[in-house]
């Protein structure tokens, strides 16, 4: 078995909430005055095993977080907004230290959680270089060796030598990400921010990630992005509430998770006056309905969905009314819109039902998502979305694959031989 | 969850994040391995600043001396306050370029964690980094300053306006430089670590500084003062009358007072060691702050 190499024990992170004014300042001078009178040597923490996450002031933005890292392994941490990722994140940077516990590293650790960290306007982009691979820790004898790849790779070679204040955005990216890139670090730690920009950009990103990943070196990359881990990482921690939930292998931990935070709902109505819409035109209720006998929803069977609208102002037919379907890790299956089928509809006041049908064979075995938008005269009226939201199960198999199929539907196509 | 608990691996450990690294703990040896940043960071320093101005580097020597010349305007027509024998110019730039060196040095590392904070809370690196480069970069000043001094004063001696009686006291440059460097090093150090907390310091700083200097021997010499006034006492009080009045002797090979240099060796001490201890407490939790 590979070496640990991160070895996290323990680990809790407390933060204080509020302000720093004139009280902050009171308190400090009592808390000061306090330790010279030797009262109390430190304001007392609450317990961060306990069972609130935050008490009082104190916010535990983790509670004793511990997991291994073994060499080799690209490790995704996954979890929600305030589940304690960007904490952690900062603890292993080294940017700020836990409240408790510790963590170790061993080999030559870089973390990267923007690009071009440090560049200084008025400096040439060759003097960037240098400036910004010594902050992530390079020396300056590698900077030199490396100095031609990295400015070949960047391709800003004609410019190298003005103020990168003269830089676009674009130039400045590629010309960070250039000397990110040439790092050769043992461990890698990503945040993912790197991920996002332009997508020849994130093909590049995760690219060369994962060339430093074959390269049997480290990664943790943490993210709420679950493609994105999904693609490159082979283990997962799951942060929730600053505990660790699970840990273990990707495929199976993120289906679990996509399933806890994705609320299951085939059914959605609102009270009057209360649906998603405008002042003429609401939402009264969304409902999916399975043609399968047992009600399930399952990749053969027709799914019909239907929408009611209550009317209040609209009378001419310039009402469009748009079903889009995403998947559970929110990538776009596919749309369709009323006014393909129906061109001219009429809207009558009052109740108005509208339906579809989605035809069997056409949906995967997946979490699917449905957002329902409005327009008028071509401008978007109003948008609902997450109205319904329900997993897609496998029906009786047909075929010689039994593993699940990879794509956000799974079309029954015509085939002939 | 499975542990290595193998001996000779739990030994191997490189990097270690807690919360309990007592303050002594510098880390010199990483701020050692970090020195390529150092040095990049006091360049950096030394060339932005004059990045599209005309005169670039030339305003090193050019601030000192034309605020020198103007005090020796203003203060030479309006009162005599030079010693005698000396021209005023030299007089005022032998106190001004070492106090400008103090506040450059305090001013300066005042500001820098809060001028570094977006590359603090981006990316890992020992913390008494840009400091110690501020340090270097304001040092580097000094050295043109102090070498345009001496350009000036052999020009006075070889026009007979002057003559120079610098001696064996000139050694004493060093040690005083060391003195100023440590008590500037950690009086910036504390007020860069309370601002992170209390912005407000870095607007008091400033005003700090110029009622310092007003209680400093800057503009005239000690000499000029009372002694038993109140003035005199708060003259005195003042750490860095001890460091100016001695430059003034070392450069123009007057008799020194070496009693009261002591005096601001021990401030040095104290400003240097609550400056390090406060910066070290302050840059663990600094990105929680900032």
């Amino acid at each position: 078995m590979e070496p640990v190499v991160i070895q996290a024990l323990d680990v809790s992170k407390c933060y204080r909430l509020g302000v720093i004014g004139r009280d902050a300042l009171m308190n400090d001078a009592a808390a000061a005055w306090q330790r010279i009178r030797g009262r109390s040597g430190k304001p007392a923490l609450p317990d961060p095993h306990g069972k609130e996450q935050r008490v009082g002031d104190w916010f535990w933005s983790l509670r004793g977080v511990s997991f291994d890292v073994r060499q080799g392994d690209v490790l995704g941490i996954l979890g929600r907004n305030g589940a304690g990722k960007s904490t952690l994140l900062k603890l292993l940077s080294r940017i700020s230290v836990p409240t408790s516990g510790n963590i170790r590293m061993r080999g030559r650790v870089s973390s990267l959680l923007e690009v071009g960290t440090g560049f200084h306007p008025e400096l040439s982009g060759r003097e960037n270089i240098y400036l910004n691979g010594a902050i992530l820790g390079m020396r300056k004898t590698e900077i030199d060796r490396k100095l031609d790849e990295i400015i070949a790779f960047s391709g800003i070679e004609h410019h190298l030598d003005s103020p990168i204040k003269r830089y676009s955005s674009g130039m400045k990216v590629r010309l960070g990400f250039s000397v990110a890139a040439h790092l050769d670090p043992e461990i890698l730690i990503v945040d993912e921010v790197l991920a996002v920009g332009d997508a020849e950009f994130q093909k590049k990103c995760l690219g060369s990630m994962r060339e430093v990943a074959d390269g049997g070196r480290t990664i943790l990359f943490v993210s709420h992005n679950v493609v994105s881990v999904q693609s490159l990482c082979s283990r997962v921690i799951w942060l929730e509430s600053g505990l660790v939930r699970r840990e273990g292998d990707t495929e199976e931990l993120v289906r679990d998770y996509l399933n806890t935070y994705t609320h299951q709902h085939s059914e959605q109505s609102w009270p009057d006056g209360e649906g998603p819409g405008t002042e003429e035109i609401r939402l009264v209720s969304v409902r999916a309905v399975s043609a399968d006998p047992s009600g399930a929803f399952t990749t053969e069977a027709t799914v019909r969905v239907e929408l009611e609208f209550d009317n209040t102002g609209i009378r001419d037919a310039d009402l469009d009314v748009r079903l889009q379907v995403r998947t559970g890790n929110d990538a776009i299956a596919f749309s369709s819109d009323l006014s393909a089928a129906l061109p001219a509809t009429l809207w009558n006041m009052g109740r108005c039902k509208v339906s579809c049908e989605i035809p069997g064979h056409l949906l995967n075995s997946n979490t699917y998502r449905f957002h329902v938008f409005t327009f008028r005269q071509g401008r978007v009226l109003f948008k609902a979305e997450d109205v319904l939201s329900f997993d897609v199960h496998e029906g009786a198999r047909s075929g010689s694959t039994f593993r699940k199929m990879p794509g956000a539907v799974r079309p029954m196509l015509t085939w002939q031989r | 969850m499975t542990r290595d608990a193998t001996p000779e691996a739990s030994a191997q450990w490189d990097v270690s994040v807690s919360a309990d690294r007592p303050w002594w703990q510098l880390g010199l040896g990483e701020v050692w391995r970090y020195r390529d940043l150092l040095l990049l960071l006091v360049r950096r320093d030394l060339i932005a600043v004059y990045k599209q101005t005309v005169l670039g580097p030339a305003w090193q020597v050019l601030q000192p001396l034309l605020t020198s010349i103007m005090f020796a305007v203003v203060f030479g027509l309006m009162a005599r306050m030079s010693l005698p024998g000396i021209p005023p110019l030299l007089f005022y730039m032998s106190a001004l370029v070492p106090w400008g060196l103090f506040n450059g040095v305090v001013t300066r590392i005042s500001q820098t964690l809060v001028w570094n904070s977006a590359l603090m809370t981006k990316v890992y690196f020992p913390r008494l980094v840009p400091p110690l480069a501020t340090l270097l970069s304001t040092g580097f000043s000094f050295v043109i300053q102090i070498s345009a001094f001496f350009l000036f004063a052999i020009g006075y001696a070889l026009a007979g306006r002057f003559t120079w009686n610098m001696g064996i006291e000139a050694l004493a440059v060093p040690v005083l430089l060391l003195v100023l460097l440590a008590l500037a090093f950690g009086l910036g150090l504390l007020v860069a670590s309370l601002s992170v907390r209390y912005r407000d310091l870095s607007f008091l700083i400033g005003f700090v500084l110029q009622l310092l200097m007003y209680m400093s021997p800057v503009i005239f010499p000690l000499s000029r003062v009372d002694e038993g006034s109140g003035l005199r006492a708060l003259l005195e009080a003042n750490p860095m009358t001890p460091i100016l009045e001695g430059f003034r002797a070392a450069l123009f090979g007057l008799p020194m007072d070496w009693g009261t240099v002591l005096y601001s060796v021990a401030w040095a001490a104290v400003a240097l060691v609550g400056g390090l201890f406060l910066f070290q407490r302050v840059q663990r939790s600094f990105a929680d702050v900032i």
